[in-house]
């Protein structure tokens, strides 16, 4: 690394230039990171997906309910170790932009089936007892302040507008930092005595717990052939199968963000090529010095390469440092309508990584350009 | 002693024998040189005169390795350097070739101390030595107290004086000056010319000069024109141009 004088030299030759294309590359990592991250917001409810816990749907689509019987028939069901069932509430919390998710819980059954979302005994105890008990996620409880004891009124918009009240009894963490800690619980015996007659003794969907992940496919066959033939026939599946189902109710998410992802990529790539193309040619001279002088066409490559790995370095890490302010943000500002915006290490070395490789391959073609330049007609350049 | 005849012997330092340069421009071949012969011993200082076109640059070129002949053969200290690989021939001329441009070609972003290091960077020497060789160099062509100036800080006389430290530097076997006064006023350019005849004088480097300007050429030990792709030897200088001896 005798020449890193140069080649930070070269660097700020023109700063102007230097400060557009470090700036180009530190937006696109945001945008890039940003793409990154919510892709895997909607992809890890699959990623933390239980490998040994299925999901039962109405066949016809999950607006249809089933009724509240199946729980015991699917529990008979050799293989299973428990049942539990959710519903979704869809209220709204003082404000419509205050959005968070729902659920309507069997409190009896839950913890058996999610062992992952830890609540204290104590708080899950007067939970059970309360029916007008309510569980928040400590990040949803931190987003409007609350604290165990607190009254929250809720309006639903799904079961006859009126407001429904909750008692705070417990807060739950999960296991992991990222998990999703955004979930507001509430009692299905107290939902089930005040929805329309026609929503009673029904359930959402059903979560089942196996005994042994080996034996999800023929329980779940077993299940759907129960209920064949019936007015609510059924649809079991894996649990991160119905998460990657969930998530494409959004529409094709992975594709939008593989598509302005590589939109991104080929756009930073030009720009930052162009650049390089344009400092070797404005150096055509220089670079016939240095090779009369006695540096190899390899070593002339690696000058360009070196250069244009430095821009994407510096920019790639302006990036980073720019979405790791601004993620939080966003998603704190959107917190509800989609899962958490969590920026994680991996994601960050793969951003840097991504910024590098666009750096390598933008200089490539410049630098393969000056590697073969010939002396002679390099010094006639002036 | 020069000579263009052929009739050298083994022992001199370049040794050019039948040198053919053929060039296509646009379909037409324009041959430069045409079964050019050069012998020049170890401290002689050539001149190379001839109108535009005539192929100067082009026989610098072929003898400091930056390109190679159609035809022919150059020797230069034992080395047949005409049948050399090309990253063969790059380091053969970072040991044995300084180069002076007529435009300087200096790095622009870079001190005078950091463009005469940059042959030294191609070497083994410590940070230390290096150090040493570039103050050695600069103070030869007297820019000590510029060596952390920048180019654009410098007049043109400097930054050729610049350009000549960073071509001694690494001690190469010779010289090739393309037009180093070129883009010089007088007074600079006879200040060039005094420093490089005390390389040759002082220091015993070979000096190979490619020019346009007459009074230049008569510093040079021998001044050689090319007519026709060959070199043809003149007058002295010093008995044609400096008849008075004032060189």
């Amino acid at each position: 690394m005798k020449f890193w004088r140069l080649i930070f030299a070269n660097l700020f030759r023109k700063k102007v230039r230097l400060i557009l294309t470090v700036g180009s590359f530190a937006i696109a990592l945001v945008l890039f990171t940003f793409l990154a991250v919510v892709r895997s917001a909607f992809n890890r409810g699959i990623e933390i997906a239980g490998a040994d816990r299925l999901v039962v749907v109405d066949r016809v689509g999950l607006m249809n309910l089933m009724p509240i019987s199946y729980a015991d028939k699917i529990a008979a069901i050799p293989g299973v170790k428990a049942v539990t069932h959710d519903h979704w509430f869809g209220g709204v919390y003082q404000d419509e932009k205050n959005f968070f998710p729902q659920f309507v819980i069997d409190a009896e059954n839950h913890r058996k089936v999610y062992p992952e979302f830890m609540v204290p005994d104590g708080q899950w105890n007067n939970f059970a007892k309360d029916r007008q008990g309510a569980i928040a996620g400590a990040k949803l409880a931190e987003r409007f302040h609350w604290k165990v004891g607190d009254r929250i009124p809720i309006k639903t918009t799904l079961y006859g507008g009126a407001t429904w009240e909750f008692n705070l009894d417990g807060i739950y963490h999960t296991e992991k930092p990222d998990g999703d800690q955004g979930q507001f619980w509430l009692q299905w015996k107290y939902f089930d005595e005040n929805v329309p007659s026609v929503i009673k003794s029904t359930a959402g969907w059903y979560i089942i717990k196996l005994n042994n992940p080996d034996d999800a496919a023929r329980v779940a066959k077993a299940i759907d052939e129960k209920f064949a033939n019936s007015p609510h026939e059924t649809k079991t599946e894996t649990e991160s199968a119905f998460a990657g189902y969930f998530a494409k109710q959004f529409g094709n998410i992975q594709f939008l963000i593989m598509t302005i992802g590589g939109v991104v990529f080929f756009t930073l790539l030009l720009v930052t090529g162009n650049t390089m193309a344009i400092s070797v040619r404005e150096r055509t001279s220089e670079l016939g010095v240095l090779k009369a002088i006695g540096l190899t066409d390899r070593s002339v490559l690696f000058l360009v390469l070196a250069e244009s790995l430095a821009i994407a370095f510096f920019g790639g890490v302006l990036g980073l440092a720019l979405a790791l302010v601004m993620i939080p943000g966003i998603s704190g500002a959107i917190t509800g309508l989609l899962p958490p915006l969590l920026l994680s290490k991996p994601m960050l070395s793969f951003g840097l990584g991504f910024a590098l490789f666009v750096g390598a391959a933008s200089g490539l073609l410049p630098g393969i350009g000056a590697m073969r330049m010939r002396v002679v007609n390099a010094l006639r350049r002036v | 002693m020069v000579r263009v005849d052929g009739s050298g012997n083994s022992q001199g330092l370049i040794r050019a024998r039948g040198l053919n340069k053929t060039y296509s421009r646009g379909g037409e071949k324009i041959q430069v040189l045409q079964g050019l012969n050069l012998d020049v011993d170890k401290g002689d200082f050539v001149a190379f005169m001839g109108p535009s076109g005539s192929g100067k640059t082009t026989l610098l070129n072929l003898l400091g390795g930056l390109d190679v002949p159609s035809a022919g053969s150059i020797t230069v200290a034992g080395d047949e350097i005409t049948h050399m690989s090309g990253s063969k021939l790059t380091q053969w001329r970072a040991r044995h070739v300084g180069f002076i441009f007529q435009m300087y070609n200096l790095i622009p972003v870079l001190t005078a101390y950091q463009n005469v290091e940059l042959p030294l960077l191609l070497t083994k020497l410590s940070r230390s030595e290096r150090r040493k060789h570039v103050e050695t160099a600069l103070a030869v062509v007297g820019l000590t107290d510029r060596m952390h100036h920048y180019p654009r800080q410098l007049s043109g006389g400097q930054e050729q004086r610049v350009t000549i430290a960073r071509a001694i530097v690494s001690d190469p076997t010779f010289l090739l000056c393309d037009e180093p006064t070129g883009d010089l006023d007088r007074k600079s350019a006879d200040e060039i010319m005094a420093l490089i005849e005390e390389l040759v004088g002082k220091y015993g480097k070979t000096v190979l000069m490619v020019t346009h300007d007459p009074l230049v050429a008569a510093r040079a030990h021998t001044t050689l024109h090319l007519e026709k792709g060959v070199l043809v030897e003149g007058k002295t200088p010093r008995e044609g141009v400096f008849a008075g001896g004032a060189a």
